[in-house]
């Protein structure tokens, strides 16, 4: 009797229950039509130019997954928009988690191409069979600091020495106003304030620069700490060492911190109107990155691009204005694409086209953002080397 | 009771295999699958590691995945378990006076009228995402410790080694601060069930013999609420030590064991989140990684298991939805 | 230990102590929360804008953009992740309400302690299960790792609602004759369902706000998201890259992705447990 009572009066209760969801269940319904409908005319609207230019004879569509260094991102994300107005049926997405991200991505084959800062030494290599790398664009690792809250602008050009920045990252200098600072910068205030030491906490292209130039120039270095993509930062144990994720983290963490020092590609410093040190380069002059102090690193930097390794190291470049920190950036593909099981061969094509335009076309994008566009010797051996990639034997550049 | 109506006996042994009864099991068995895989593939890529390293990992402190000289990695997990421990008994020691405050204020001291719309705003805190929290202290926490909190900490009890260094904001102290925030509403609505859950009578008898509201609850209330109480900790304990985004956007990252809380430093969720997508090749490093990822689960595993156990022993009296 | 004795004033202290204390905790507890309210709402309404909710997010270091991508990939990921979590869920609590018993009580706890294991652990698992073996990162893996810690949650929820359905209506359906599994469906899931929908509801709000399983396994994108096997990017990952970056123009986007997560988990949280608090008080 109480059960016929409870369901009835449930049954009444589910009555209106019912009709408050089926109220819910309609709109509900509505909102995800009108969201499709939205999403059809913004697919359009997000991703591509309404006035497309130059578009390529018709391409099966592909989309491409990039990965890896930080320091090259702004001017690959700017290419992969770029080349996507250019192209529509062609989406290529470029994440940037780092060069170690990059290798290892690659390397794993879970990516359609990598990009690291970092040259891959003969282990990494071996890793992954097959993998090649070429020359994209270069940059300049700037020594970025913020002491505006003490009274230095960061305008102002601060000098710093290789050894004295190995000092600074060994955690043996750990105040601005050291003698050894401040002997390079006369005429400047600077603070008692601990130096706060930040540095990458991810496998780093740029780290691989910075640490290179550290141990050319401070065999203490060299023999201690030597140089990679990630390493044991001496500051760390002793003093202030912070880490953060990718340049966009270092560049955060500098502007969010009082008294902080720090390495990034130049654009991560600039963009945040942070300081730029100037720093004492072979000729022994103290140098700030631009785009023309970079140049000349390349231009001097020793030999000819040997186009089966295409490793280049500009660091401490000789040059009157060269500046010390520079470095070219890679990109990695499979020679063989057919090796990567998510290749098929119209994304192979497409991947291929993308990264001829990106060394050619796409050079006029860099200098905005302060990378410098390949001297010409690079592109011809970048050109050989993208001559030379296939799939399954079939060259993918038909040029 | 229904099993031991003769119809449906019956019916039971003359039925073929029941339908309805292989769909439930099939999905309640999904659980414990779930379970035996995880453990097994986190089990499995942990194996080159500990090959490598064996039990030594867990007390070694240096972490050299890549050494100056091309040679193998060098890892132990020391700084991140000493950042995960240090932070996470931080947040407990300010997350359980003020849970348990919270917990009496709810069961206890507020109004009916205020009772709900109290619950409601604890339940609020619950609800807010991780990476929320991480946002908000990145952007106005750690400004707010390193320029009030931190200078006036060094001053007072700079004598301390827990408060020496210089302040970036980055560091424990933030990230144990803001763990303790993300724990309260899970703890104090553990505890509120737990002190709900013990008997009127009680209570009404030490009122009646004149107990202020304060003896009542500390001769009547919490001596029984003590092992929920204690479980509520444990489960509070097991949800800070997993908690990754919030604590990775303001711990510093940096593999360090140091006695002062303004350092920056690392915990075992923080190293994973930062690593994992870049070990470059490096089957020993990947399997570290794994190895962290294996202790973090077992940590929470047990001390989700301890904390749960005790609190099914003492629900049998409350009513309605464990938290979840 | 008598209350009779005369230390009336120290025991009046003490109690004005713990009732000040206490409530003390309580408001504490509630300023933190005043605080992210205030921040959340000050600074992501200022981000706010047509073009906010109708464009792909930028370019490192660029201006302008919105978070479409963001929210198709959080819709996605959070859709599949039901698809997934729902059915097995409502079906294992259904399990669990039906047949008491060791395994039930062994799965039961196994439940709860999964919904306790950190989520980071849960995006390595799916890595391993799927990432790796499918050589890609794929909205489909980052969906499959929320909707694997849906599971133990949403069996759990939908458990405690079917213990709470008075077992005479259950042995009413059985007395007409009808079978378990219609009972089970027609009647008793109907009497549960507002503890159902609210425990799936807090489901789908908690895996929302998920951003760990997803830097494995969806990883992230700048574009939206035309293939269930591509990258995607959510809210959550969103909110953690623009976060931490250094642009003024990131955080701002940061922040209004942060306003739009926490309207729509607060909503599904709020809504949902007043809703069926108003219920439960009316039918009792």
């Amino acid at each position: 009797m109480e059960a016929c009572a409870d369901t009835m009066m449930n049954m009444s209760n589910q009555t209106s229950k019912r009709n408050v969801r089926y109220v819910i269940i309609a709109i509900v319904i509505i909102v995800i039509i009108a969201g499709g409908l939205y999403y059809q005319t913004t697919l359009n609207m997000g991703n591509t130019s309404t006035t497309s230019m130059m578009t390529e004879s018709s391409q099966v569509p592909v989309s491409l997954l990039g990965a890896g260094a930080t320091f090259p991102a702004p001017l690959l994300q700017k290419w992969t928009v770029q080349y996507g107005q250019l192209n529509p049926s062609i989406t290529i997405s470029y994440n940037p988690i780092g060069s170690g991200g990059g290798i290892q991505q690659i390397t794993q084959k879970t990516v359609d191409f990598g990009a690291s800062d970092a040259p891959l030494n003969d282990n990494q290599l071996a890793a992954a069979p097959g993998l090649v790398l070429f020359p994209e664009t270069l940059g300049g690792v700037a020594v970025t600091y913020n002491l505006v809250q003490f009274g230095i602008a960061n305008t102002t050009i601060l000098h710093f020495t290789g050894p004295v920045l190995a000092a600074i990252y060994a955690g043996n200098i750990t105040k601005w106003n050291d003698p050894q600072i401040q002997a390079l910068n006369p005429g400047i205030a600077l603070p008692n304030n601990q130096i706060i030491v930040v540095h990458r906490s991810d496998g780093s292209g740029t780290t691989y620069a910075f640490t290179n130039y550290l141990s050319v120039v401070d065999s203490a270095w060299s023999s201690e700490v030597g140089y990679s993509t990630s390493v044991t930062w001496p500051v760390d144990k002793l003093a202030t060492g912070v880490g953060s994720k990718g340049n966009a983290g270092v560049a955060g963490t500098v502007v969010n911190t009082p008294g902080a020092i720090g390495y990034v590609d130049v654009i991560y410093a600039v963009q945040n109107h942070l300081g730029v040190g100037g720093v004492q380069n072979a000729a022994g002059n103290f140098v700030a990155p631009n785009l023309q102090t970079i140049l000349w690193a390349a231009a001097n930097a020793t030999g000819t691009p040997n186009p089966v390794d295409l490793r280049l190291h500009i660091v401490n470049a000789s040059g009157a204005q060269s500046y010390p920190i520079a470095t070219y950036t890679y990109i990695l593909v499979y020679k063989d694409m057919s090796a990567q099981p998510n290749m098929s061969l119209d994304k192979a094509k497409a991947l291929a086209k993308f990264l001829w335009w990106a060394i050619h076309d796409g050079q006029q994008y860099s200098t905005a953002l302060i990378y410098v566009p390949l001297p010409q010797n690079v592109v011809a051996a970048d050109e050989q080397l993208l001559m030379s990639l296939n799939y399954q034997g079939q060259p993918l550049v038909s040029q | 009771m229904m099993n031991s109506n003769p119809r449906s006996r019956a019916q039971k042994r003359a039925r073929p295999p029941n339908f309805f009864f292989l769909i439930l099991g099939l999905a309640a068995v999904i659980i414990p699958i779930i379970a035996a895989l995880m453990l097994y593939e986190i089990g499995n890529g942990s194996l080159s590691s500990i090959d490598a390293f064996g039990v030594s990992f867990l007390f070694s402190s240096d972490w050299i995945p890549n050494p100056p000289n091309g040679g193998p990695p060098i890892l132990g997990a020391l700084p991140s378990i000493y950042g995960s421990i240090v932070t996470t008994a931080l947040a407990l020691v300010l997350a359980v006076p003020v849970s348990l405050g919270v917990a009496l204020f709810q069961s206890d001291l507020a109004p009916i009228k205020l009772r709900v719309p109290s619950m409601f705003m604890i339940e609020m805190l619950a609800a807010v995402p991780s990476v929320v929290y991480g946002l908000w202290a990145l952007l106005v926490l750690v400004p707010f410790m390193r320029d009030y909190v931190n200078p006036q900490l060094k001053s007072s009890l700079g004598f301390l080694p827990l408060f020496t260094g210089p302040t970036t904001g980055l560091g424990m102290l933030t990230a144990g601060v803001i763990l303790a925030i993300m724990i309260i509403p899970y703890g104090s609505a553990v505890m509120r069930e737990v002190i709900s859950a013990v008997p009127r009578s009680q209570r009404e008898a030490s009122i009646a013999l004149g107990a202020t509201n304060w003896e009542m609850i500390r001769t009547a209330v919490l001596p029984f609420a003590r092992a929920g109480i204690i479980a509520a900790v444990v489960l509070a304990m097991g949800r800070a030590i997993g908690e990754t985004m919030a604590v990775t956007m303001v711990i510093g990252n940096v593999a360090r064991i140091s006695p002062s809380l303004f350092l920056p430093a690392e915990t075992i969720p923080s190293v994973i989140a930062n690593e994992f997508t870049e070990v470059a090749g490096n089957d020993v490093y990947l399997s570290a990684l794994f190895e962290l990822a294996l202790i973090l689960f077992a940590i929470a595993f047990i001390m989700n298991l301890v904390g749960r156990v005790v609190i099914n022993r003492l629900s049998f009296k409350v009513r309605g939805e464990l938290p979840a | 230990m008598s209350f009779l004795l005369s230390h009336s004033r120290r025991r009046k202290a003490g109690n004005a102590l713990y009732i000040i204390l206490a409530t003390a905790c309580f408001f504490a507890a509630l300023v933190p929360l005043i605080s992210i309210l205030y921040e959340t709402i000050a600074h992501g309404a200022a981000a706010l804008s047509l073009a906010f909710f109708t464009q792909v997010s930028p370019p490192i270091g660029g201006n302008g953009g919105g978070i479409l991508n963001a929210i198709e990939g959080s819709l996605v990921m959070v859709g599949l992740a039901s698809l997934i979590g729902v059915p097995i869920g409502v079906f294992a609590g259904a399990y669990l309400a039906e047949y008491p018993g060791k395994f039930g009580y062994y799965v039961r706890l196994l439940a709860e302690v999964l919904t306790g294991v950190p989520s980071i652990v849960t995006g390595i698992f799916i890595y391993e299960l799927i990432v790796a073996t499918q050589h890609r990162f794929s909205a489909f893996s980052g969906g499959v790792a929320l909707g694997v810690m849906m599971v133990p949650i949403v069996a759990i929820s939908t458990h405690e609602s079917l213990k709470l359905v008075s077992s005479s209506i259950r042995e009413g359906g059985l007395a007409l004759g009808i079978s378990r599994a219609k009972t089970l469906v027609y009647i008793l899931l109907s009497s549960a369902r507002s503890g159902v929908i609210t425990g799936i509801a807090l489901a789908v709000a908690r895996v929302m706000g998920e951003t760990a399983p997803l830097l494995f396994t969806a990883l992230g994108s700048q574009l939206m998201m035309t293939n269930i096997n591509d990258p995607a990017s959510s809210l959550t990952l969103l909110i953690f890259d623009f976060g931490t970056s250094p642009y003024e123009n990131a955080h701002a986007l940061a922040w209004g992705a942060a306003l739009t997560l926490l309207v729509i988990v607060l909503s599904l949280s709020i809504v949902v447990r007043l809703a069926s608090r108003l219920k439960v008080s009316g039918t009792e």
